[in-house]
């Protein structure tokens, strides 16, 4: 039941948000926030509760699920469930919900009932694509995150807000299209062979699809949450969608419909044709390295700061990738960790953009320079957000980093020394960050207020959750083991 | 007692915490107080614990403190935990104790500082990391302190951050070192993939058990740490990124750039050091890089002419000597010099601070001169200090351990005439360089007048380290002055003592005599060259060769030069050139494709039915030929 409570509560509070948006705009942010807060309680206390206490009946790999029957005509089942690997994935979804609320509370002006339909309505769509199992489902779900999204873009964006939102669509849209026919292509070869149509992730996890067909089916599922990732050269939509979008917009995008792409991968890809993706492994690994060298390449040629931060994130996920592939516990770990606290790190250097465009009004680096003295707590902020983001080891993104590396290492030492060199990259970038906006001349001669209390209040949650990941983050990964295990034993037979 | 180990890094930890959160709102004094005072702490504590330790041994030659479990993951299971022996306990005494006089010294040499209490924070940020980087007990938790002592640096040297050549030399340090932790880190993978763990004592077991001297996997791995310890203290190929480094303010060379982090490189190898006993090739490349480094960067400082730039050089030659030492298997020699090294060299840029710090930020030595009368303390803490870099015979710290270096560089085992050679020509040159520093700075006539006059918080340092500067030598005397071996011995704990070489007296002797008379024919000629002649030194650069080799050696011998062409403007220049993103433009190339197919045949759309007809015309018949040939 806490599966649908948690989408429910969001709908409600969505519809809300937007009916009483006309009269009063701080009641429907404060109804936003308090239905991302009380599911994040949920969510939270939930974990506490189960925490070191995995029982598992044969055949139920689930800590909870909720199976309704939907359209039994077509094998369509309302089934949605949650395991170890979904669980860290959830929390961190209203984790940075709050915080993206939080971070537009004065950022937006214009129709901030509709803003926060939208908003929710993401969440919504994030939350039933990390807990829906019947693949149909998934696929509503999957469509749900999208059109709110074009919206929030094209409205409350930047400059160039249309184009932006346009690409973002056709781009992910183009994705899932591939997604549907290959999801509908398992459907009808399971239906033929086992002689019972459905969508249920469990009962196509023992469909026998091999060769040719396995491995066009597995480039469907993961062309589209390639697209998501997102893997070079499927990337252009990222750096125009974040740079244009609202900050929470951004924040969503980076910290969480990113990780859809990830999590999608180690969901579905590989369980359901793990023989296919195992010899697909040696592109991914090549994509994967190649995404942590070309984005922070890339990052470093910008001078619009958002559209810097953006190309980090391409960097960043290109260890998701390497991790997932590398075929085993140690570096599947690590990408799990580093979708985590990529999450959190580039959010918090997106809220952190977000805040100095609003009182500077620019994103252009040319135009910056020197505002440590202006404003300390935003440098100090700022500074160690970049420095989780160069993989510095006490923060989380190091432990993600590392084990990634380690994992990968077993497999292709020239992979893991190419990777090794991204963080050498990721040092010039995040070193160029720090310089180029708040040390050096202020030329302009900015005097802007320092973060307030309510900006702080989220920033400083997510510095101490990172420093959490950094030095302790032994409850994550015992959340995902059980799941993990099964996982492997997957990988192994394969 | 031993159970307090873990206060000594998290008392700067906490000191740390609380100055980077309230500090704005502290009063300097406060700030002074919580700086010091959380560094003083674990200074008195690691005395107190060093001494309780010592007092147990050899019985028990290691303790061992696990705090909490950092990562579990299928078998990768590295610790937040410490371990003490007798390197460590070196270190962290030594770490400790000259932190403490430089945080002292800090706070009247930082006073007018609108940063303030920016500048203790980040100190203690780097003490608690250095500590940790000392203490930690496997190799991820080094990386750990490795990392966070190299962030410190940066933010230290940046620490003016309104002068972007600040900003340059900060970015520098800290992008320099990481490519050398990029093959440490490599090492790391390697070392977890073959030996199952980065416990170090554990490894260092489970290597000698596993390869054989010599084998390929030993000396990969040792080559790649190497390669971490290469970029941290600053040796060849990776030194470019000190002399910049002394963009910070003076207190940080001596405490970071001198006494401490850059010798992190020196303690790794010593760490691990089975691991280069196994990979002979890469101890003798130890050798060799130490001996390089000290000669080139020896000559270096010879054409510097700022004062802290000649440090620098020569901070980077000596660090050279301990390297040279590590590759000869004398373990603990590299550890004698690296702490009669961390007074002398703390002492000395502390003293450089005195004289900055009342000469309003010159940092010019010509500019300076005849400094003796109005800044004695400055001058007799320059000049012990120097004496001792010098290795002035018999009274100096700084010439026991050279001394033991070299008698070690000729008779050990892995030791050749070469690397003896090389350490005595560097001991020459680097008398040559301090004494041209002192007769310049100090004697002859006054260019620029001292303004101010050290108070007695930068006083009792340069007292304290100048006292150990002298006296550190003392628990190390060769056999031929009275065979005194409390150091090596206490080492020898943990580490294992270079085999007892043949009675060689003679030999020994000799060595100590011949590096004796270097330094004091070093001395001598920058007395000729700069006290008795100073003009002389002036003419000879007017020759074209002398000042084309001038230049050279002042530029750090054209490597800064070598690295922007070859590394930093390509990268530069393959990010400007691509920074529209090439494949975005295949995207984009495939929607105006698009555009003009649109346009193509909406123009075909004219209304003119005759037009139509006629296309229908010509498709059928094209339709029927294409039929009829298949």
């Amino acid at each position: 039941m806490i599966l649908v409570l948690f989408i429910a509560v969001l709908i409600v509070g969505a519809l809300l948000a937007w009916a009483v948006g006309q009269r009063s705009a701080s009641v429907a942010r404060w109804i936003s926030l308090l239905s991302l807060i009380f599911n994040f309680a949920l969510a939270l206390t939930f974990w506490i509760r189960i925490y070191g206490r995995y029982t598992f009946t044969a055949g139920n790999p689930w800590l909870v699920d909720v199976n309704w029957e939907w359209i039994p005509s077509l094998g369509i089942r309302f089934h949605l469930a949650m395991d170890g690997l979904s669980l860290p994935l959830v929390i961190l979804t209203f984790f940075l919900g709050i915080a993206s609320v939080i971070c537009s509370w004065t950022e937006i002006k214009e129709r901030i009932g509709f803003f926060h339909f939208n908003l929710l309505f993401i969440l919504a769509g994030i939350t039933g694509v990390f807990v829906a199992v019947d693949l149909f489902l998934f696929y509503f779900f999957w469509e749900l995150m999208l059109v709110p999204m074009y919206f929030l873009i094209g409205i409350w964006g930047h400059e160039r807000r249309n184009y932006a939102a346009l690409k973002f669509f056709i781009f992910t849209q183009a994705g899932s299209l591939f997604l549907l026919i290959a999801i509908l292509g398992l459907y009808f070869i399971h239906g033929q062979t086992a002689g019972a149509y459905t969508f249920e992730y469990s009962s196509l996890l023992n469909t026998p699809v091999a060769g040719a067909v396995a491995t066009w089916l597995m480039l469907g599922f993961f062309v589209s949450f390639a697209v998501k990732l997102p893997m070079v050269p499927f990337h252009p939509w990222l750096p125009d969608a974040h740079t244009e979008a609202p900050t929470a917009g951004s924040v969503i995008l980076a910290g969480l419909l990113l990780k859809t792409g990830g999590y999608g991968i180690i969901r579905f890809v590989i369980p359901l044709f793990p023989g296919a993706s195992r010899e697909f492994a040696p592109v991914a690994l090549g994509l994967g390295v190649a995404g942590i060298l070309y984005g922070a390449v890339m990052a470093f040629a910008q001078s619009d700061l958002k559209r810097l931060v953006a190309y980090t994130s391409i960097s960043h996920l290109g260890f998701v990738l390497l991790g997932i592939f590398a075929w085993n516990e140690l570096a599947l770990q690590g990408a799990l960790m580093q979708m985590i606290c990529h999450g959190i790190s580039t959010g918090a250097l997106f809220i952190l953009v977000g805040a100095l465009q609003e009182r500077i009004d620019t994103r252009e680096t040319a135009r910056m320079g020197g505002l440590w003295s202006a404003m300390p707590r935003m440098g100090g902020v700022g500074m160690l957000f970049a420095l989780a983001s160069l993989g510095l080891p006490g923060l989380g993104n190091f432990v993600g980093e590392f084990l990634v590396l380690l994992g990968t290492y077993r497999v292709s030492p020239v992979v893991t020394i190419l990777g090794t060199i991204g963080l050498v990259f990721a040092t010039i970038y995040s070193l160029a960050i720090m310089q180029r906006a708040f040390h050096g001349p202020n030329v302009e001669g900015w005097k802007p207020p320092d973060l307030s209390p309510r900006e702080m209040s989220i920033l400083g949650m997510m510095i101490a959750v990172i420093v959490w990941l950094g030095l302790y983050p032994q409850p994550v990964f015992e959340t995902f083991l059980p799941a993990l295990k099964q996982l492997v034993a997957f990988m192994a037979v394969h | 007692m031993l159970h307090a180990l873990w206060i000594i890094p998290a008392s700067p930890l906490a000191g740390f915490l609380l100055l980077s959160i309230f500090g704005k709102r502290f009063p300097r004094r406060a700030v002074a107080v919580i700086g010091c005072g959380t560094v003083g702490l674990s200074a008195v504590l690691a005395l107190m614990l060093g001494s309780s330790f010592i007092r147990t041994l050899p019985e028990a030659s290691c303790y061992r403190q696990v705090l909490w479990e950092w990562i579990s993951v299928t078998g990768f299971e590295p610790q937040i935990g410490f371990y003490l022996d007798a390197i460590s306990l070196l270190m962290m005494v030594v770490v400790t104790f000259v932190a403490f006089w430089i945080h002292l010294y800090s706070t009247e040499f930082m006073i007018d500082d609108e940063g303030y209490s920016r500048f203790f924070a980040y100190m203690n940020l780097f003490v608690s990391s250095m500590l940790i980087l000392v203490l930690a007990d496997n190799l991820l938790l080094i990386y750990l302190g490795w990392e966070g002592v190299g962030l410190c640096s940066y933010l230290l040297i940046g620490f003016w951050y309104q002068d972007p050549a600040n900003g340059k030399a900060a970015q520098k340090a800290f992008i320099v070192t990481r490519i050398g932790d990029t093959a440490m880190a490599v090492g790391l993978f390697l070392l977890f993939l073959k030996l199952g763990t980065l416990d170090i004592q554990t490894i260092l077991v489970r290597a000698a058990d596993t390869w054989p001297t010599g084998s390929g996997m030993a000396i990969a791995i040792a080559a790649l740490l190497l390669g971490g310890a290469v970029g941290k203290s600053a040796q060849l190929p990776l030194q470019t990124w000190l002399p910049d480094a002394m963009a910070g303010p003076t207190p940080v060379s001596a405490l970071i750039h001198a006494a401490t982090m850059v010798t992190a490189g020196v303690y790794l190898i010593a760490r691990t050091w089975m691991l280069y006993v196994l990979a002979p090739p890469v101890q003798a490349a130890v050798a060799v890089i130490g001996a390089a480094t000290l000669l080139i960067a020896g000559a270096a400082a010879l054409a510097q002419r700022d004062i802290k730039r000649v440090l620098a050089y020569s901070t980077i030659s000596q660090i050279g000597y301990m390297f040279l030492a590590l590759g000869v298997g004398a373990w603990s020699a590299a550890m004698f010099h690296f702490m009669t090294h961390a007074f002398f060299k703390a002492l000395l840029f502390l003293a450089a601070g005195v004289v900055i710090h009342c000469l309003h930020h010159e940092h010019d030595i010509f500019k300076m001169g005849g400094l003796r009368k109005r800044l004695p303390a400055a001058f007799w803490a320059f000049l012990i200090g120097g004496a001792s870099l010098a290795g002035f015979p018999l009274i100096t710290a700084g010439f026991y351990s050279k001394d033991l270096i070299l008698w070690e560089a000729w008779s050990s085992e892995k030791g050749s005439a070469w690397l003896w050679a090389a350490g005595l020509i560097g001991a020459f040159i680097t008398a040559i360089y301090v004494f041209r520093v002192i007769f310049v700075v100090f004697f002859g006539e006054e260019h620029t007048p001292a303004e101010k006059r050290p108070g007695r918080s930068m006083q009792l340092p340069l007292v304290i380290l100048a006292f150990f500067a002298i006296i550190a030598g003392f628990v190390e005397i060769p056999k031929t002055l009275g065979n005194f071996h409390w150091f090596s011995a206490l080492l020898s704990t943990a580490i294992p003592a270079q085999r007892e070489s043949t009675p060689v007296r003679g030999a020994e002797m000799a060595s100590m005599t011949i590096a004796g008379a270097m330094a004091l024919l070093g001395i001598y000629l920058a007395y000729l060259l700069y006290l008795r002649k100073p003009g002389y030194p002036g003419q000879l650069v007017r020759a074209v060769p002398v000042r084309k080799i001038q230049r050279f050696l002042f530029s750090g011998w054209g490597l800064d030069w070598l690295y922007d062409r070859l590394f930093v403007r390509p990268f530069v220049w393959i990010s400007r050139i691509n920074k529209n993103d090439f494949i975005d433009s295949i995207y984009g190339g495939m929607a105006a494709l698009c555009r003009s197919l649109h346009l193509l045949f909406s123009s075909t759309e004219t209304g003119r039915v005759r037009m139509y007809a006629a296309g229908i015309a010509i498709g059928a018949v094209i339709l029927v030929a294409i039929a009829v040939m298949l």
